[in-house]
């Protein structure tokens, strides 16, 4: 274990402080195999904002979200060129453990994944994987709340985790993401699998939880980015060899994106000529 | 062809199935159903004769017969109690040492350690073991497993013969060398069927743990393990009723010997071995006694499976539906 990068959210917050960039992201290339899935996608995260990621479909939005925590190396044939800089530190430097990092870059996926466990398990579940020796109940119980689903499961914290709704198992995601309060939260599409009732409690949470958690949202929404992303980054796709090939087009605050948008093609998405 | 059809017939593409639609559905579904019914009939018709055979004996012996521990034919006693004990002791041995490999085998052909290519030859290699005859298994176990573990019998008789496992003296034929043959041969259908509920996992509950910061051994002991608990268990079911009715390898590795002893190199005996070697040389009166024996037999697998079924839906029940 890199003992750099793990006491970087510490040491480096002073250093970072005039900049108040967590997350660097300079995605020159990146390849599947020999698939270029994006190009030329250079996104700072800022520090106590919700940074939002908006295009098309295959525009590669997941794909950069992903690079930032590593999830990338799960897939095989992946690699990039660039780098991805956590508080000023490589994340990609190989000293550097992918484990680590996802320790400090939670993340939240598209369709709700609970575990095959109780309530309380799936978001104590980060706390044991870190060994936490302070009191289990409290940090569950304060995730919980943060995630606005106590109400709704402070009763049957030992039923499985399964059992609960889809909206309320997104939000049990989330819970489980920030209860080993990571530095920041990945979010990939985190309302496309809901119903517009959960979706909304799902941005209101993400509205109060930017007051302690840095967000990466990517979303299929350009509304959603709209009421809740404080810099938004348009993303497009175009036809490349052997495939299609995503890169940033604009990255901006998100009322000049929506309302004055520099790019002619940022201007037709957001008009909703094309999706 | 009735009034809806008639609506619009003759000038659509779309029009009703033929008469020749309907028959082979029909014909399918009737097929479907005698199959199903068959299969319920063939089972009540084993019980029937069994049963209606095994009457004269289970009136005689009643149920002092399950806790006798003789069997002999010339002073007609006879007790079944060292085959029971027999049977789901070299069973449960057989479980524990084949359901701790095949489950191991799963994780390590499912988990990504090996190319996809060479797991499939593995696999391939560890479902060729369920197609091993019996009695070659029963062979191996003479000629290779018994020699290999005397020695180690030996020595840890004589080191540790004072824990109740190690307390005889292995003298060919035993416990041991049959659990041992006998989890090899229920490797296949737990490693198999690990394997599909591990695969069955899916992908997004792996991707959930690894984004939490899990390593790979955590991911795989306290998400993938967990989630696959149930079909896991199945694996063992099907194991452990496999080995319980199974004949020929044991017969020929268990000694068959009307013993009752913890000791792991002691020879015992199991119901189905009792059956298959006293069968060809029963007299009028042993018939009886056989056919009682051979119900138990059915009656504790079927036990087990049941048994096994009813956990395996109430947890899945628990896990989909809390509480």
């Amino acid at each position: 274990m890199n003992m750099n990068f793990s006491a970087a959210s510490n040491v480096n917050a002073s250093k970072n402080a005039h900049s108040n960039v967590v997350i660097d992201c300079n995605l020159d290339k990146v390849f599947y195999g020999d698939f270029l899935a994006v190009r030329d996608s250079h996104v700072p995260i800022q520090k106590g904002q919700i940074t939002g990621f908006i295009g098309p479909s295959g525009c590669g939005k997941s794909t950069v979200l992903r690079c930032l925590n590593r999830m990338n190396d799960l897939i095989e044939g992946f690699r990039f060129e660039g780098n991805v800089h956590f508080n000023n530190q490589d994340v990609y430097h190989k000293t550097v453990d992918p484990v680590v990092v996802r320790r400090y870059i939670g993340m939240v996926f598209q369709q709700p994944n609970p575990f095959a466990m109780s309530i309380f398990d799936n978001v104590a579940f980060g706390l044991r994987l870190n060994r936490f020796k302070g009191d289990i109940a409290e940090c569950v119980e304060n995730a919980l709340k943060k995630a606005a689903l106590w109400g709704e499961v402070k009763d049957k914290l030992k039923a499985s985790g399964l059992s609960l709704s889809g909206g309320q198992q997104q939000r049990l995601c989330i819970a489980r993401a920030i209860a080993t309060e990571p530095a920041v939260v990945l979010m990939d599409e985190p309302c496309s699998a809901l119903d517009p009732i959960s979706t909304r409690r799902i941005e209101e949470l993400m509205i109060e939880l930017k007051e302690k958690y840095t967000i990466a949202l990517v979303t299929h929404n350009m509304q959603q980015a709209k009421r809740v992303a404080d810099k938004t980054a348009f993303l497009s796709v175009e036809i490349s060899e052997g495939g299609r090939t995503g890169y940033l087009v604009e990255l901006g605050e998100t009322s000049q994106i929506f309302d004055d948008p520099k790019e002619e093609l940022t201007q037709q998405y957001i008009r909703g000529e094309f999706s | 062809m009735n009034a809806f059809e008639q609506t619009v017939a003759g000038e659509q593409i779309s029009g009703p199935p033929s008469q020749t639609d309907y028959l082979l559905d029909r014909s399918f579904r009737g097929l479907a159903t005698v199959c199903a019914w068959l299969i319920l009939i063939v089972v009540g018709l084993i019980l029937w004769k069994i049963g209606a055979k095994a009457v004269p004996a289970i009136s005689e012996y009643q149920l002092g017969f399950l806790t006798g521990t003789t069997w002999d034919v010339n002073k007609q006693v006879y007790g079944i109690l060292p085959e029971i004990w027999g049977t789901l002791y070299s069973s449960i041995l057989a479980l524990i040492i084949g359901g701790f490999f095949g489950i191991t085998m799963a994780i390590f052909l499912t988990q990504d350690f090996l190319p996809p290519r060479i797991a499939l030859v593995f696999r391939t290699i560890i479902e060729l073991l369920a197609a091993i005859p019996s009695v070659v298994y029963g062979l191996w176990g003479i000629y290779v497993v018994i020699p290999f573990v005397r020695p180690i019998a030996d020595w840890l008789n004589a080191e540790f013969g004072w824990i109740p496992f190690f307390s005889t003296t292995l003298s060919g034929p035993g416990m041991l060398p049959a659990a041992l043959v006998l989890s090899i041969m229920i490797l296949p259908t737990i490693a198999a069927v690990s394997q599909d509920a591990l695969r069955m996992v899916p992908y997004r509950i792996k991707e959930a743990a690894y984004g939490l910061g899990a390593n790979r051994w955590e991911v795989i002991l306290k998400v993938m393990l967990s989630t696959a608990s149930t079909g896991i268990f199945g694996s063992l079911v099907l194991g452990f009723g496999r080995a319980l009715g199974e004949t020929m390898a044991l017969a020929m590795l268990i000694g068959n010997s009307n013993q009752l002893s913890l000791s792991l190199f002691s020879p015992g005996n199991t119901l189905a071995a009792l059956l298959a070697l006293n069968f060809p040389e029963a007299g009028q009166h042993e018939i009886p006694v056989l056919m009682y024996a051979a119900l138990v037999l059915l009656l504790i697998t079927f036990v087990v499976n049941m048994a096994g079924t009813a956990i395996m839906t109430m947890t899945s029940k628990q896990l989909k539906a809390g509480r």
